[in-house]
């Protein structure tokens, strides 16, 4: 645990020691901002909830996620200091899990710093602050499903753009299994149950669920799974690809 | 003396390419052990290995009773690695690193305050404690990099190509380091540079194309050079057609070569058979003929040449 704990505390330091933590975190804000008032119309909506402000966050995840994870494993590997670090009395699944941690912190301090908003609509009305509580909730582990798809990426390539792009071309194939184009895809030649199993991987669906408020454990169950299922294959890639 | 590192048959292979094939020796505490091998020898691969970071495809090392096949951190936690060309966190101060190292390693509190204070005063690394390590020269780097090897004080030290690309200075003082923590513990470290092996090592394996070719002190290694017990003689160059008739007709002689010749100097080296001792003898003829030399001495068998020989001949057997 106290490795876990000293990975993840030098990975977030390693965050901040470079202008990407702050060029994230303002571009986050100032899109999370702009996209809740003018296209989610906060105020035209006469409602006191966060809907037009969470309704966005998986489109602004799809790029700025990514852009996250790509270095976890991808710069190790450039740099060779995966050779220093995996030489340490340190497993691969405690590093893989620290530096998820780190980044999943990061991208949670992002999100926290979303509060004037929070704010903001307590003081224009009376929301149910359960529901937007909810909405928080599914935002970070969505963050955490992206970000697990994002170290599982970097962990294949020593090129952080392609990981990057791979990244967010997967996240994007995620969020949209429940939506018609890749629906259609499936329709001519699966089966129904197929294409029922690939809605049900829809990353949408599941996020607008809880942030409707429906705190179904399925959706939480589903999300902690993507984050188990991608976090197991990329100790699996980095125990293969770290000696190449 | 007792053995620390046992590396027993290790092998590892990339396909159909054999980067290690069977290797084994082991190094007992205050032994200094040279890794010798031509680039692509599969030292570093071995390396690798030993510390864990990658698994072998058969045969093992057991480092401290600890076999790395089973246990790998356990191994991890005996022994201080030094990777090719040092790579670090260079986002990091020296400082930041050296702690990050040592909370992986557990040292905490009070210890691990008098373990990065020995490391730095050892490595003499107090001017750049405050600063990122992307900044250092690459002297300091290699430095923090040593410094992080032995902050555990580990039994088993292993460094690759350790004074790569430091000056000389620099490289007396990794030497002179080395000599000096080899008391308690076994160190390995890979070089392709032979004075290194004369100037620490006491004792040398060299492999070539991932095989074990040779394993002994640099003294045994120098024995097998065709120049060891050579004599060499410098003299005026009108006098070598003198010595070479004068050396005719000894059997242990096998050859002399006339090295270099200057205007007032010729050096002519006397080659001896499977490295007998025919200093007497030439020295001798020399007196009897009235042949003035102007130094003459003994050769000691060059770690070049036997590596050359040795190294290129494990290509041919194959």
């Amino acid at each position: 645990m106290s490795t876990v704990y000293a990975i993840s505390k030098r990975e977030l330091t390693a965050y901040f020691s470079t202008p990407l933590a702050y060029v994230f975190i303002v571009i986050f804000l100032a899109l999370a901002g702009a996209t809740t008032f003018y296209f989610g119309g906060f105020f035209n909506r006469g409602q006191a909830d966060l809907q037009s402000f969470f309704s966005f966050h998986p489109w602004l995840y799809l790029f700025l996620i990514p852009a996250v994870g790509m270095r976890l494993w991808a710069e190790e590997r450039k740099s060779g200091t995966i050779e220093l670090l995996m030489t340490l009395p340190v497993s691969t699944t405690q590093a893989v899990i620290g530096k998820f941690l780190a980044a999943w912190i990061f991208t949670g301090i992002g999100l926290a710093l979303t509060f004037p908003i929070w704010i903001t609509v307590n003081y224009l009305g009376s929301p149910d602050n359960g529901v937007i509580f909810a909405g928080y909730v599914a935002s970070f582990l969505m963050a955490g499903a992206f970000l697990s798809i994002g170290s599982f990426v970097s962990a294949l390539t020593r090129n952080q753009v392609i990981a990057f792009v791979i990244a967010a071309a997967a996240c994007f194939l995620f969020m949209m299994s429940g939506l018609e184009p890749v629906q259609s895809a499936f329709r001519g030649w699966a089966s129904s149950f197929v294409i029922d199993l690939v809605a049900s991987l829809s990353f949408l669906t599941h996020f607008d669920a809880i942030t409707k408020g429906v705190f179904d454990l399925r959706d939480i169950i589903y999300l902690g799974s993507v984050i188990g299922v991608f976090l197991f294959a990329n100790v699996v890639i980095v125990d293969i690809k770290k000696g190449s | 003396m007792s053995v620390m590192l046992d590396i027993r048959g290790l092998t590892k292979t990339f396909g159909p390419f054999t980067a290690v094939d069977d290797v084994s020796f082991s190094v007992s505490s205050g032994e200094v052990l040279g890794f010798l091998g031509p680039n692509g020898a599969g030292k570093s691969t071995t390396m690798k290995m030993v510390t864990g970071f990658l698994p072998p495809t058969s045969g093992t090392a057991i480092v401290c009773g600890a076999d790395v096949t089973r246990d790998p951190i356990a191994v991890k936690r005996h022994v201080g690695y030094l990777p090719e060309g040092a790579p670090l966190y260079e986002d990091m101060t020296t400082a930041g690193l050296l702690s990050f190292a040592a909370e992986i390693r557990g040292i905490n509190g009070a210890a691990r305050r008098s373990a990065i204070d020995a490391a730095v005063e050892r490595l003499q690394l107090n001017e750049v404690y405050n600063q990122p390590i992307g900044t250092l020269s690459k002297g300091f780097k290699r430095r923090v990099g040593f410094a992080q090897a032995i902050l555990h004080d580990p039994d088993v030290l292993i460094l690759d190509e350790p004074t790569d690309g430091l000056d000389p200075n620099q490289k007396h003082q990794v030497r002179n380091l080395i000599a000096e923590m080899s008391k308690d513990k076994a160190i390995v470290i890979s070089t392709h540079i032979l004075e290194e092996v004369d100037a620490v090592c006491t004792r040398a394996v060299v492999i070539a194309r991932g095989r074990k070719v040779a394993d002994g002190t640099p003294a045994d290694l120098e024995s097998r050079s065709a120049y060891f017990n050579a004599v060499s003689v410098r003299l005026h160059p009108n006098q070598v057609d003198n010595l070479k008739n004068a050396l005719e007709g000894i059997g242990d002689i096998v050859g002399i070569e006339t090295a270099d010749v200057a205007a007032s100097s010729a050096h002519v080296i006397v080659m001896a058979r499977d490295g007998t001792a025919i200093v007497e003898t030439v020295n001798a003829r020399l007196k009897d003929r009235g042949i003035a030399a102007q130094q003459l001495y003994v050769e000691r068998g060059r770690l070049d040449d036997v590596f050359r020989q040795i190294t290129s001949g494990a290509g041919d057997a194959r």
